[in-house]
Parts: C-alpha cells; structure tokens; sequence
C-alpha cells in the first residue's frame, strides 16, 4: 500500500512540476516575444516567481469549483487547464485567442472551466467572487470560489466590501492573498497600516487561514484544500501566501536592471525559486527522478513552441469582431 | 524670461515644481508619485526636492486618494491629487462627482475646495477595454467642476499653473500620447493661462474645427493637408470642457458657417453632443450644414491592434468630415 501512494504522489507530483515550469517557460517566452514586439501593448505582467502559489492552489480544486483573478493571470489559466495555444494567441491578439484577441494579456477567461478571468482594475473582481459565491450557495450547490488577491489590492473598497459581504453570508470563497511584498513599486509596509495581510480576517469576523509559504506547492495545497473544506461548509476564509515577482512588475519594469537593492532581494527569492523547492522535494524523496524531471522540462518547452507557432499562424480579428459582443442578441449601432 | 522646447511632462512637472516653491500649502499625492519617481515621470525628483511631507506615496485607494484631497482642501490646503490614470477615477467618482463638485454649494458658500485631481487619460496602445477610456465629457456633466485638458506642452503648464492656483476643484487629465511631445515652454513662473478660455491653434475661413487633447494634432494635421486644397480651416482648441469658451466657438462659426467636433471621446452624451447643440440653438441662422462630429466608434475597445485602430479618430477621418461639410 505505501509504494502505491507513493507512486501516486509521485505522478501528481510531477505533475505541479510540470505545470510550474510550463507556465515558467510561458511567461521566458511571453517577455522575449514582448522584446522582440511580436507581443505588443503596454501591459503584459509575469506570473514568474508564484508559480507555486497558482499551481498548488488550484490543485485543491475541482472543475466545478471557480477561479478569479487579477491582470497576472497567465499562470493561473495555465494551471486551470487553459490551452498554452489559446492563451498565447490572447496574448498575440488574434481571433483564435481566449477571448478572440479581445481581452489580450491581462483578460485571460475560460467559461467551461470555471476559470472566471482575469481582471485588469484593482480589487474590481473581488466582489465578482462574492456574487459567484453567491450563486452557489443559492443554488445549494457543492463548490467554492477561490479568488487571488495581490497584496496592494487589499487597500480599496472593494476589498473590504466584497471581504465583509461574503462573511456576512457565509459564501464558500477562499480569498487568498498572493503577497509579493510589493504593489508595482509600494511596499506592503508603505500602503498596509496591518502589514500581516492575512490578519484582515479578524475585522470580518472571517477564519484566518494564516499565512503560508508561497514558494512550496505542496504547502499551498494543503493549506487550501483545507480553507476549501471549511469554506463549502461553514464560509469564507482568507489565506495569505507569501512569495515574489522575479521580474518586475510588469514587462516595461525596468527597476530590476537599476536597483542594486532590489536585484539582492531578488537572489535571495531565487533560492527559494518554485521549481527548485518542488525539485530538490522530488529528488530527495525519488530515487532516479531527475530524468524524469528533464522530460517534462523539455515537454513544456515543446509545448510554450508550439504555442507560438500557433498563435503566429493565427488569424487577426476583423471589424466584424470589433463591433461583436457589445449587446448580447443586439448589433452595436441597432 | 526664456522658453525651452519641452516635452508635456516636463512642463506639467515644472508647474508643480513651480507651485510647490511658491505656496507650501500645495502638495502633490497620489499612486507611486514620489518613490517610484511617477508612474508618467511627471512628479519625477519632486520626492528629492520636496521630501516625503509633500510628496505622498500612497495606497492603491483612489476613493480616500480623491476623498482626502477634498477634505485636506476644505480643511485650507491646496492638495494635487494624481489618479494614475483616468480609468481609476471611475473608483473615486463619488468623492469627485458628490462631493468635490457640491460642497461649495450644498453648504451655502462656507467651504471651497481648491483641489486639483491630476489623471493620464486617452485611448490606443492595446490598453483593452477598461483601461482605455477618455471620459472627459462625463466629469464635465457636473457643475462645480473644471474639466481641463491641454493639447501640448505649453498649454500643460499654463493651464495646470491656473488650476493649482483657483478656488474651484479641478479635474485636469493628461493625454498619454502626449506626455512625450515637446513644444516651447516659458519659464516664467507666473505664466498663467486662464481658466476657460479657448484657443484658436490655427486660423481659417472655410471650416471651424472643434477639438481638444490629443485631437488637436488630429485637426492640425487634416488642416493642413486640406490647405493643399485651398480648404481653410480654424481649429478651435477647447482646452477646458467647463467653463466651456462656447463664445469663441460661436464667433468663429459665424464667419465659417461650418463645424467638425473631432474627439476621441465616444460618441454619445458626449463632448460632440454638446458643441453641436449649442451650435444650433445659439447660431441656427448661421448654419451652412449639419455639424458634423468625428469620434471614437460607439464600442469598447478591445485589445488587438488591427481593430482597435479601427475604432479610433485619426487625421484621415477629420479629412473626410471636413469634405462632407464643404
Ligand atoms: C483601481 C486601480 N488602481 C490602479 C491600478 C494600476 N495598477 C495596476 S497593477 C497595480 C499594483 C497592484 O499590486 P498588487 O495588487 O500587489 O498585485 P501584483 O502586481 O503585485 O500582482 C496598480 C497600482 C489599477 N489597475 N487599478
């Protein structure tokens, strides 16, 4: 029996790797193309760096639960189970994209799995979170909402109406905060009278799921899958996971090529990189994984490749999906 | 006393610089203004020069950003508020529209609220749907609000001098597009352009074209090219949407008896609406044409290049309207 779960753990082990380093070499891919303006746009924000926190979290999930986010949510539908060739071709702006070229890097969504999207104005999807948890409770249903929160986007008004709302009602969310230390260039210190995030809870009168190690999927696994258990039964719960952006805010942040104090923060983060905890967990508990490792590596390469190719060959949208969507079942100009 | 070529951020910078040094009561707040040198590099060295007192990193908040403006106004000082651009006042909406705008009024002339909300605005660049809007029109709705937004750099210093400097609260927005434009800029820290009044950017006898921000170099560009055909154009340069000039609209109607509104606002409720409607009740009898109005397409823009710049005026557009009114 112990070798079976092993063998289990291991398969689904590898598996977060392989999430991890396919939205790693997403997000390699997504800069140098940025570069190289066959991306192009002013935002394009990288998820590199809380890979774990994505992948670990939605781990915790089934499909009938629901996912929302902010704008850095490339590997949050990665990790969804977004196809890497829709989701480039989004960011590319072409018709076969998510969202038909329409909502492009940060407005990443998929309906059929419950991936909600992801939402450019700060804190404006947390109450979308409370209305779908809502919608679950209502219909009695057996699901919960996880909502990712950034750091700074727990200092508006939606963030406290959308917090108190949900516990108000006892909404199946598990709000949780993804602390990267900073807010493009705010401290959480410099804009957070409460600089423990997670301690918010405590003014909602909302479970404290604390704080965790965002650096270690199998620590956000766990501490979701049990804010996932208490928030279907009793309401919500606010988990904070701490990590860090390795580059930047977003693609246009040049602060890390100038600031030798953030440069030095960023190599202490580095060596607590992601994919080298889950890697050096793997090979430590796994006899011989290591080639197993590298496979899956060059498998996610392949795939981010094949992405590109797809995206590039894709078609433009026309004026016809200009003026498409505007009114459901109604032309624009009608 | 000298000018200097410019770029608009600079010149709005040298009038907040100017500003700060002249009344202590000015200070300057807002998202990343002061460590992260200014999301625009507007404010850029001011939280070296001034200190952290005067120039306040604050919170992702735009409601209390907004909100305490008006209060640290009421309460005697003289706050330049930034919004970092123009899609998050839509989250401070209610302390601009209710209160901002109404104090003065609802309290029967006790308090004012000098306060000046700074905010980079204007569509393109792939910024999607909910970060591309160029809302003037709809903070120009309310009385007890100047709206201004100047079309280049000179104009930038001089009208943001003015706001800074009036009782009345501001609401002064900024094109992105433009922020990097040179133009001449005095260095003359009294340099002053007042509240409300228009300028004619060019002047002409066929056709009277209304605009303002990033429209302007629209209708100066189809201007020109329509010179080639010995078509004249005057271009009217709003500058503010409230106190909206509409006397300097008329005048030069009534000598071209044809309009174009050019904006990139949408086209309803708008600042077109608006022109237009005056035009024909003030100036009825004047009339050669329809007015004509060139605006962005009545969509929200979407993110992919090739239809987003569909969805946008351009010169070319302002050409054609032009023709159909001739
Ligand atoms: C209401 C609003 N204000 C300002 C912005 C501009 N802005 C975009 S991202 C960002 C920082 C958000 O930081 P955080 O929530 O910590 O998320 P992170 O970028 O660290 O993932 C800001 C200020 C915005 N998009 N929406």
């Amino acid at each position: 029996m112990a070798t079976q779960t092993a063998t289990l753990d291991r398969e689904k082990l590898l598996d977060w790797y392989y999430q991890i380093v396919l939205i790693r070499h997403f997000e390699n891919k997504c800069d140098e193309l940025y570069r190289e303006k066959r991306i192009t746009g002013v935002y394009l924000h990288l998820y590199s760096g809380h890979e774990a926190v994505g992948v670990g979290a939605l781990a915790a999930l089934t499909l009938d639960d629901h996912v929302i986010t902010a704008y850095r949510d490339h590997g949050i539908a990665l990790a969804r189970g977004m196809d890497p060739k829709v989701a480039m071709a989004e960011m590319m702006g072409k018709r076969t994209g998510s969202s038909g070229g329409k909502g492009g890097s940060m407005h990443l969504a998929q309906r059929d799995l419950n991936f909600w999207g992801g939402y450019a104005i700060v804190g404006g999807h947390l109450p979308l979170a409370t209305g779908i948890a809502l919608k679950v409770r209502y219909m009695e249903e057996d699901a919960v909402v996880l909502c990712f929160i950034g750091d700074g986007a727990t200092n508006n008004g939606y963030f406290h109406e959308a917090l108190n709302m949900s516990a108000v009602w006892d909404l199946p969310v598990v709000w949780l905060i993804e602390n990267n230390l900073v807010g493009m260039g705010t401290r959480v210190e410099d804009s957070s009278g409460q600089p423990e995030l997670s301690k918010r809870a405590i003014a909602y009168g909302m479970k404290n799921g604390g704080r965790i190690d965002g650096q270690n999927v199998i620590e956000v696994y766990h501490a979701v899958s049990d804010a996932v258990k208490y928030a279907k039964k009793r309401g919500p719960v606010l988990l904070e996971a701490l990590t860090y952006r390795f580059r930047g805010h977003g693609v246009s942040d040049r602060s890390y090529d100038v600031r030798d104090d953030l440069v030095s923060e960023l190599k202490v983060w580095q060596e607590r990189d992601p994919i080298l905890v889950l890697r050096s967990h793997l090979v430590e508990q796994f006899e011989g994984v290591e080639s197993e490792l590298e496979k899956r590596d060059q498998e996610a390469a392949a795939i981010v490749e094949a992405a590109v190719k797809f995206a590039e060959e894709s078609p433009a949208p026309t004026f016809e999906d200009l003026i498409a969507n505007v009114y459901v079942g109604r032309r624009y100009d009608e | 006393m000298s000018e200097r070529n410019q770029p608009m951020r600079e010149a709005l910078r040298m009038a907040l610089r100017e500003e700060m040094s002249r009344d202590e009561r000015v200070f300057v707040m807002g998202l990343e203004v002061g460590q992260w040198q200014g999301t625009h590099r507007v404010t850029r060295g001011l939280l070296e020069e001034f200190g952290a007192r005067r120039v306040r990193d604050t919170p992702i908040s735009e409601m209390a950003i907004a909100g305490a403006a008006v209060g640290a106004a009421m309460a005697g000082l003289r706050p330049v508020a930034e919004i970092m651009t123009i899609n998050f006042a839509f989250l401070a909406l209610d302390a601009i529209v209710n209160h901002a705008a109404k104090i003065h009024y609802m309290f029967g002339g006790q308090f004012t609220v000098p306060l000046v909300i700074r905010a980079a605005t204007g569509w393109g660049n792939q910024a999607t749907a909910t970060h591309s809007h160029t809302p003037e029109p709809i903070f120009a709705h309310f009385p007890g609000l100047f709206v201004g937004c100047p079309s280049n750099a000179t104009d930038a210093k001089g009208m943001l001098k003015a706001a800074i400097r009036d009782e009345n609260p501001v609401l002064f927005t900024e094109f992105i597009a433009l922020y990097s434009k040179p133009a001449p800029v005095p260095d003359d820290p009294d340099f002053v352009l007042p509240i409300g009044k228009a300028d004619i950017k060019r002047a002409g006898k066929d056709v009277t074209i209304v605009t303002f921000g990033r429209g302007v170099e629209w209708s100066l560009n189809a201007a020109e090219a329509l010179a080639k055909d010995g078509v004249q154009c005057e271009v009217v340069d709003m500058r503010w949407l409230r106190p909206l000039d509409i006397a300097t609209v008329i005048a030069s109607f009534k000598k071209t008896n044809r309009c174009v509104v050019v904006e990139e606002c949408l086209p309803m409720y708008s600042f077109g609406s608006e022109i237009a409607a005056q035009i024909q009740e003030k100036a009825f009898d004047y009339m050669d044409a329809p007015v004509k109005r060139v605006s962005a397409m009545d969509v929200p823009l979407p993110y992919a290049a090739e239809i987003e710049l569909m969805a946008l005026p351009n010169t070319q557009k302002v050409i054609d309207a032009v023709k159909e009114v001739l």
